[in-house]
């Protein structure tokens, strides 16, 4: 409103107008100005405000690699190589005095033995891998090799709700469904099954489902998303003009996809699972719902029950904190480190295949950046 | 007659090859179905029980005990993924264009190795180092800080990693065009790099998110579990979320309880996939205006 009647003034060739255009240009010459400061300044701040940020996964690494190790120490000093070979786990008597070990006040009755998590942890991730890895090969070779790009984008989608599914959710599935169907479908092969080494192993009571199989299922069903993105971005980057000499030599898609394909893949194919077995390792909630979460024995067949490290850390941390002494959650630290430890392996030895095909590593991630 | 033996031979041979090759794909196509039937299953398997109990009183009411609504968890997490999304967000797409763009190889290697050594330890290592460190011994007790921590912690490394990757991904021409123009390093990076990598980034900050609505373990020690709607205070204050009600009360014999767990669950689906779709969506949005 205001601007009309002084534009009406300019033509008419007011001067008082011409201060007034001036002050227009001085503050559109401050304005830019300020501008060009800001951009000088952020030109010089972006580096250094962006290092900071990129500290702080590693600081954050370290943090939680400190304090775990140091909540963890007296318990490793205690527990000794124990921890590793025997099977009773228990917290001990709340009510007697502590008594005083290497050091570290301890209840009576306190031991630790992480044995059977950890067996648990490795058969059930190696039941996932059985599960996982074959599907996720197939898949990823269809989706490469025979699928549109329209079809394999819905495939990548289905891949990624797979990943988004939570743990919990999956361990829901597991409990409620997967776990009752499969222990009413193999009821027959569970008792049918001879009796004599290793068929031993598929012999027992099914009982509601919950045990090593279904834990076994449901982690291999979650570690497809990985396995199978990252063998498809591999596959991807065979070079075209080795699939074509194979089809000019008279070869089937099949023998192209044997001979000339998976050769070329197959180290990374092998990172790819170790990817996955790394979070199978560290996988929890969809475990704990799914395996029985025993403590303090192994699976005997597949059917029974048994946990893995990071369910007991999950389940165990209540009961820990009745432990006056701290030593419960000490142990339980020393389980945490054994964990990171285990998956740590897993995951350098997946850089290590992965690093000749130039692919990224973390996992899922590989999804996102190559749709 | 060799010769035509020999083609006899070849067409067997041929056939087996056929045979061969059909199988194969047959497996093949078995096991794409095998990453489809799981999902379907679980997404049916949830929805179809928790369908006919859900009502309006769901998003209305808060939890009572083990029955009544899910209001308290849904703005929980609500809270949290605001939270983490901006702690993880600045931090991570930060680190991404660190790494990508300003870092000496050296210091870029180990700062990656370090992300991604981050994103394989398991989050419940992550959630009980919260535990004793955050909650205990700097005393913040079951809060939206302690937990938003820890999400932050676990998620940052797919945030940082999506946007370095989306960043290298940028055609080196467009940068040198835009520096021909004469255009500040900073004009450079905010107009053209962030903006061609847009798309990705979006995928990894919505990815991230995707991951920490659905994270239960590590917020058991860290978000505690509240039946009152979360307040203000960032620390000293147990807040719901809704991956508790699925654990706590899925083998519950109560039937509200029960309830309380497939509502829970039914809720998170929809809002994973809903996540998912805004980030497809959003990609499309984005890389509207890019070449190719």
């Amino acid at each position: 409103m205001d601007s009309l009647p002084r534009l009406a003034v300019n033509q008419a060739g007011d001067t008082t107008s011409v201060s007034g255009l001036g002050s227009v240009l001085w503050w559109r010459r401050a304005w830019v100005k300020i501008g060009g400061t800001w951009t000088k300044v952020s030109d010089r701040a972006t580096p250094a405000v962006t290092a900071i940020m990129a500290v702080v996964p590693f600081v954050a690494l370290i943090l939680i690699g400190v304090f775990l190790f140091k909540e963890a120490f007296p318990a490793i000093k205690v527990n000794g190589v124990n921890f590793l070979t025997h099977s009773k786990w228990s917290v001990g008597s709340e009510y007697a005095n502590p008594i005083k070990k290497s050091g570290v006040s301890i209840p009576v009755g306190a031991t630790y033995g992480a044995w059977p998590l950890v067996l648990g942890t490795l058969e059930a991730s190696v039941l996932a891998l059985i599960v996982a890895v074959p599907v996720s090969i197939l898949s990823a070779l269809v989706v490469v090799e025979k699928l549109s790009s329209r079809v394999s984008h819905w495939v990548g989608a289905c891949l990624e709700i797979l990943v988004g599914i939570p743990s919990v959710i999956y361990g829901l599935w597991g409990a409620l469904t997967l776990g009752p169907f499969l222990s009413h479908h193999l009821g027959w092969v569970a008792s049918h099954v001879p009796n004599v080494p290793i068929l031993r192993f598929f012999r027992g009571p099914t009982y509601n489902g919950e045990g090593l199989l279904t834990a076994g299922v449901v982690l291999g069903i979650m570690i497809i998303p990985i396995v199978a993105s990252t063998s498809r971005d591999l596959m991807r980057q065979v070079p075209q003009s080795l699939k074509d000499g194979g089809r000019a030599l008279g070869m089937t898609d099949s023998e192209i996809a044997l001979k000339i394909v998976w050769p070329w893949v197959k180290s990374g194919v092998v990172g790819a699972t170790f990817l996955g077995l790394g979070r199978a390792l560290g996988e929890t909630m969809a475990v704990l719902m799914t395996s029985g979460a025993v403590l303090g024995t192994t699976a005997h067949s597949i059917f029974s029950n048994m946990n893995t490290i990071a369910a007991t850390i999950v389940s165990q941390l209540d009961s820990a904190q009745t432990d006056g002494t701290g030593f419960a959650v000490r142990s339980l630290a020393e389980l945490g480190c054994l964990l990171i430890l285990i998956t740590l392996v897993c995951n350098v030895g997946a850089k290590l295949l992965l690093r000749r095909f130039g692919t990224t590593t973390v996992a899922g991630a590989t999804i996102a950046a190559n749709e | 007659m060799s010769h035509k033996a020999d083609t006899i031979q070849q067409r067997a041979n041929n056939s087996r090859r056929s045979r061969v090759d059909k199988v194969m794909w047959a497996l093949c196509y078995g096991g794409l179905l095998t990453i489809v039937v799981p999902i379907v299953w679980i997404i049916y398997q949830v929805v179809a029980r928790a369908l006919p109990h859900i009502s309006m009183s769901v998003f209305t009411t808060n939890t009572i005990g083990n029955g009544g609504g899910l209001r308290q968890a849904i703005l929980g997490t609500v809270i949290l993924l605001i939270m983490v999304g901006t702690m993880a967000g600045v931090t991570g797409v930060g680190a991404g264009i660190y790494i990508s763009q300003f870092a000496p190889k050296r210091v870029g290697g180990i700062l990656r190795g370090a992300i991604e050594i981050l994103a394989g330890v398991p989050s419940i290592v992550a959630g009980f180092v919260g535990y004793i460190t955050l909650v205990i011994e700097l005393h913040w007790s079951f809060s939206i800080w302690a937990a938003s921590f820890v999400l932050a912690a676990i998620v940052v490394p797919y945030i940082a990693k999506t946007t370095e990757i989306s960043l290298r991904g940028v055609p080196l021409a467009m940068r040198e065009s835009g520096q021909a123009l004469g255009l500040a390093d900073s004009l450079v990076l905010r107009k053209i790099l962030l903006k061609s990598a847009s798309p990705g980034i979006v995928t990894g900050l919505i990815l991230a998110l995707a991951i920490s609505v659905g994270e239960t373990a590590p917020l058991l020690y860290t978000a505690g579990w509240s039946t009152t709607n979360p307040t203000f205070s960032l620390s000293h204050s147990p807040v719901g979320y809704l991956t508790y009600p699925i654990w706590t009360f899925y083998d519950y014999p109560i039937k509200s309880a029960s309830y309380l767990a497939l509502e829970s669950a039914m809720i998170l689906i929809m809002l994973v996939i809903g996540l998912i779709v805004v980030s497809h969506v959003l990609r499309r949005i984005l890389s509207k205006h890019l070449p190719e």
